[in-house]
């Protein structure tokens, strides 16, 4: 089997849903009062609700409501009347053998999610549920069916988990990242959940199908469980959708199954056939009423909405005239704040970009938007070289300060230009046979030997050339020849 | 003596909680052999609990409503670190970590647990055959059921050995004990009294009631019990109803339907009456227009389709809240060589036929393929009981009913026949599934001597108007039932 991806083939369209889980960042549990908190010792926050215990009852937590309300209206979802469900199947880690979940009518219809280029995703529902517990296979190598016994943890038992089903709107590997990534961006954004993959507390399901292009109709899909990352995301469809169109161009068929990533291997395995899927058993849980949010408080929850990342792309990509595309980094760095407070107080969008893009990948730290502003206009300004400005930033985003003074104590002061032009003559004397191929030079000779010039006066200068009028000058007197 | 009466002398220091709890406790020695009420006596909790009782009295504290009184508790109902079984295997060895509500609210009212009565296994069964410690027998004729499944609670009223008990009701399981063993039994209004800490049967149908020796005393009991409670989500946003302020109010001006389709006097409807059984009915209806009622015939057509109902949505429900006991976190484990064998092992062994026929019964009823043609259209019979009981309620204040088709019958008699079993709770049943309270109230004895009852069916929440006729068919009856001490 080949490593080439299916969209990279003549003729064949992947498509991709995704059911993403996530948990709720409530300080208790879905349906009681013990503590949601990751790690612990082992069954410490449990209670008899989180341990199904005969008798115990389910009590609604009204936060894990107002999380997955904002959670909806974030994916410009119809909120609405909803009831939960029992949905059945017996697993040692599910501690009452029954889920409660939300079935034919989820708190969030339909909706959407935007992705960075623009595109829109839909989402087909947003539904509230509970985690189960975890098992630990102790022996055998910890595989089930080799163990000599198991171990459960129920500290997450209970957890409440907001489910959010994706139509089959994607059709890559990478688009699947691109959802996977904007859906955490939001849910962390609005404070739904803290959307770390890798502690758990964000989970993706991956159903793939493959079909000719141009074919309308889906073609039978497999559900891939135990994705751990965003690059297993990438690595899983990958395989899968392989898989599938090498089972069909072999004349084979592509079974429906649920199947398994494996890290490891790279693969993905058989976990259950069609066959062998439960049957839930799914009927309206007695133990709780509907849930009837009121529009007076829907309203409440949405006024108290930050900006979601795709309304900050858009915004900051206005002010910058780029295209949000571009604004996303900054956004998804969160200094999209810091750029757009900067431009305001006069500094070039572009300079601010790249700064945010290049020397700010771990965040403002101690740097103001004054002080931003001010140093993008000493730079503009030609105050300060390329390299001087980042030196500066560095020391801006450590400990603050007023730039200009930061950038005295470095002894940062550009020359001025007949002082440069000096040291141009200098070396235009000193290296002729370097100038007359500037001078005669195609296109790619100029930008080589243009380079070495710099290169050279910055060398003599240590550093406080600045690299742009340096070409200036010498563009000047090539000309005058 | 009734109860309201002993925690009266309790209250005002005239006897002692513990000299109450000790003559229960002799009551039950000399007694259960015979007829086997209890899964568990808690006679040392009890006189140290009516001691605190005593000492509160001897300080100078208010003792609560139910000072001193000994209450058995059904034993589906947790009780911290006492022995919960439901009458089966498979909570072998279970101590709950925690009490129920009502047992809060008991210990609240100053009540005395005396004990865990004998139940059908899982709350399944109308004659208390299907407890896998043994059969109960009726105090008054110890051949016959005591009925059930709550017939631990009802016989211990019955027999002296506790003025109250408490008992759940599903579909008729604290009525239909009640009428079979002479003594008052209520279903309140669903989510009057809150289910926290009973173990599930039928969600959407349990209720937890009082069994008395007379009306009053239900009342009292029930009041300490019910209103609501934030750990059960179907419990009505109210406080307790007062019930003893208004039980001498009589029932003049009440309008009273007799259900035609389920009192078997009807031209359509069911069968299966017994003449004595309709003969009490019939002057328990006389009664009440004695005293100033207007008694008529009512028609609630789909009362006829509830027991179908019943018997696709509570052994539904059932399926799903008895998965649990699958031997992974309490109660009895068989082991076995991995999980899946382990929690089919543990239940075959744990579980009674009866709570198997159900549990297989519902799981078929909400299989893919199965669940509108089953579970989807009894909702739909549910709704249309629901209807036709507002509609009967827009001509009558009350309505009325036998408890039950039959007096006691015999013990074996209908064991192996369950559907002869079922038809038992054809009267109880209809109210479960509009949740709307109904009580039994003894009146008077069929051919065999055996207690009669007759049901009074309100709609939700009109307890105060069902225990008003409920006490002037006691008075018209001739006064309380059972065994007084």
């Amino acid at each position: 089997m080949t490593s080439e991806t299916v969209s990279e083939m003549d003729g064949w369209e992947v498509v991709i849903g995704l059911e993403v889980h996530a948990e709720l960042a409530t300080a208790t549990k879905l349906f009681s009062g013990a503590r949601n908190e990751f790690g612990g010792e082992p069954n410490t926050n449990i209670d008899p609700v989180s341990l199904g215990l005969p008798g115990s009852l389910p009590v609604l937590n009204e936060k894990a409501v107002e999380l997955a309300i904002r959670v909806g209206l974030a994916l410009n979802c119809s909120v609405q009347e909803s009831e939960f469900a029992r949905k059945n199947y017996f697993y040692p880690d599910m501690p009452k053998d029954f889920q409660i979940s939300q079935f034919d009518q989820p708190i969030n219809g339909e909706g959407w999610l935007e992705l960075p280029d623009g595109r829109r995703i839909g989402i087909e529902r947003a539904h509230l549920e509970e985690d189960t517990g975890k098992s630990t296979h102790v022996g055998g190598g910890g595989r089930i069916h080799e163990a000599s016994y198991s171990l459960v943890d129920y500290n997450r038992a209970g957890v409440p988990l907001i489910e959010i089903v994706g139509k089959p709107d994607l059709r890559s590997g990478d688009d699947a990242r691109a959802y996977v990534s904007e859906l955490r961006s939001i849910l962390v954004a609005i404070g739904a959940s803290d959307g770390k993959m890798e502690e758990g507390s964000m989970r993706v399901d991956c159903n793939v199908s493959v079909r000719p292009v141009g074919e309308d109709e889906l073609g039978t899909r497999c559900e891939v469980k135990n994705i751990n990352s965003l690059r297993s995301l990438g690595r899983a469809v990958t395989y899968e959708s392989r898989r599938q169109v090498d089972l069909i161009t072999s004349g084979q068929k592509v079974d429906q199954q649920t199947r398994h990533w494996n890290e490891e291997d790279g693969r993905t395995h058989t976990l259950r056939s069609k066959e062998e899927a439960f049957d839930y058993r799914y009927f309206p849980e007695p133990d709780l009423v509907p849930v009837a949010p009121s529009a007076e408080w829907i309203d409440e929850i949405r006024a108290a909405m930050p900006l979601l990342p795709g309304e900050r792309r858009h915004r900051l990509a206005e002010e910058a005239g780029i295209q949000p595309a571009a604004a996303a980094l900054a956004v998804e760095r969160g200094l999209d704040g810091l750029a757009l407070a900067s431009m305001d107080l006069g500094a070039d969008p572009a300079r601010v970009l790249v700064h945010v893009e290049n020397n700010l990948a771990d965040g403002q730290g101690a740097l103001t938007a004054d002080a931003f502003a001010a140093l993008v206009s000493m730079e503009t300004g030609g105050d300060l070289t390329a390299t001087q400005a980042k030196t500066v930033l560095a020391d801006l985003v450590d400990s603050g300060g007023d730039p200009a003074a930061v950038a005295a104590t470095h002894g940062f002061e550009t020359m001025d230009t007949s002082e440069l032009e000096g040291f141009v003559d200098g070396l235009i004397a000193e290296h002729p046979d370097d100038w007359e191929a500037f001078v005669v030079g195609d296109e790619d000779e100029r930008r080589k030997k243009s380079g070495f010039f710099v290169g050279q006066v910055m060398k003599a200068t240590r550093g406080q050339a600045d690299g742009r009028v340096v070409n200036e000058i010498l563009e000047r007197l090539a000309a005058g020849t | 003596m009734s109860a309201l009466s002993l925690a009266g002398s309790v209250r005002s220091g005239e006897r002692s909680a513990r000299s109450i709890v000790e003559e229960h406790l002799a009551a039950i020695a000399d007694g259960e052999g015979q007829i086997h009420a209890f899964n568990l006596v808690t006679a040392d909790a009890a006189l140290e609990r009516a001691d605190r009782v005593d000492d509160v009295v001897a300080q100078g504290g208010d003792p609560g409503l139910l000072a001193g009184v000994p209450v058995a508790l059904k034993d589906n109902m947790c009780t911290r670190g006492v022995p919960t079984t439901c009458g089966s295997r498979i909570l072998d060895g279970w101590r709950p970590p925690y009490d129920a509500t009502v047992v809060e609210r008991l210990d609240a009212a100053g009540a005395v647990i005396i004990g865990k009565t004998n139940m059908d296994e899982f709350a399944m069964g109308s004659s208390t055959e299907n407890s896998a410690f043994g059969p109960t027998f009726n105090p008054r004729d110890t051949t016959r059921v005591p009925g059930g499944s709550s017939g631990g609670s009802a016989a211990a009223v019955a027999a002296g050995f506790t003025p109250l008990s408490l008992g759940s009701d599903t579909g008729g399981s604290i009525r239909q004990p009640a009428a079979l063993c002479g003594v008052v039994g209520v279903k309140p209004t669903y989510g009057a009294v809150s289910r926290y800490g009973l173990v599930a049967f039928a969600s959407s149908l349990d209720q937890i009631g009082p069994f008395a020796r007379n009306v009053a005393d239900a009342a009292l009991l029930l009041e300490a019990v019910a209103g609501h409670d934030p750990l059960d989500s179907t419990s009505i946003p109210v406080s307790a109803p007062d019930l003893l302020g208004v039980l001498d109010r009589g029932v003049e001006g009440l309008r009273v339907g007799v259900i035609e389709e389920i009192s078997g006097s009807g031209p359509t409807g069911l069968e299966g009456f017994a003449p004595d059984v309709q003969a009490r009915l019939a002057e328990a209806a006389e009664a009440l227009a004695a005293a100033g009622a207007v008694v008529e015939k009512a028609s609630v057509p789909s009362t006829v389709f509830g027991l179908s109902a019943y018997y696709v949505i509570a052994p539904a429900e059932a399926s799903s809240n008895l998965a649990r006991f699958d031997g992974v976190r309490f109660g009895l484990r068989v082991d076995a060589e991995n999980t899946v064998d382990m929690n089919a092992a543990t239940r075959t062994a744990g579980f009674g036929d009866e709570v198997k026929r159900r549990i297989m019964l519902g799981t078929y009823a909400l299989s893919a393929g199965y669940y509108d043609a089953y579970y989807g259209k009894s909702q739909k019979v549910r709704t249309l009981i629901v209807e036709d009981f507002a509609r009967a309620y827009q001509s009558f204040d009350l309505l009325l009913s036998p408890t039950a088709p039959t007096t006691a019958f015999p013990i074996g008699e209908k064991v192996d026949d369950p559907m002869l079993m079922y038809l038992n709770d054809v009267c109880t049943i209809p109210s479960n599934l509009a949740g709307h309270p109904a009580m039994s109230v003894p009146f008077g004895v069929g051919d065999d001597g055996l207690p009669v009852g007759v049901q009074v069916l309100a709609p939700a929440n009109g307890e105060p108007s069902m225990f008003r006729a409920a006490a002037v068919l006691e008075a018209a009856a001739g006064g309380s039932a059972g065994v007084a001490l």
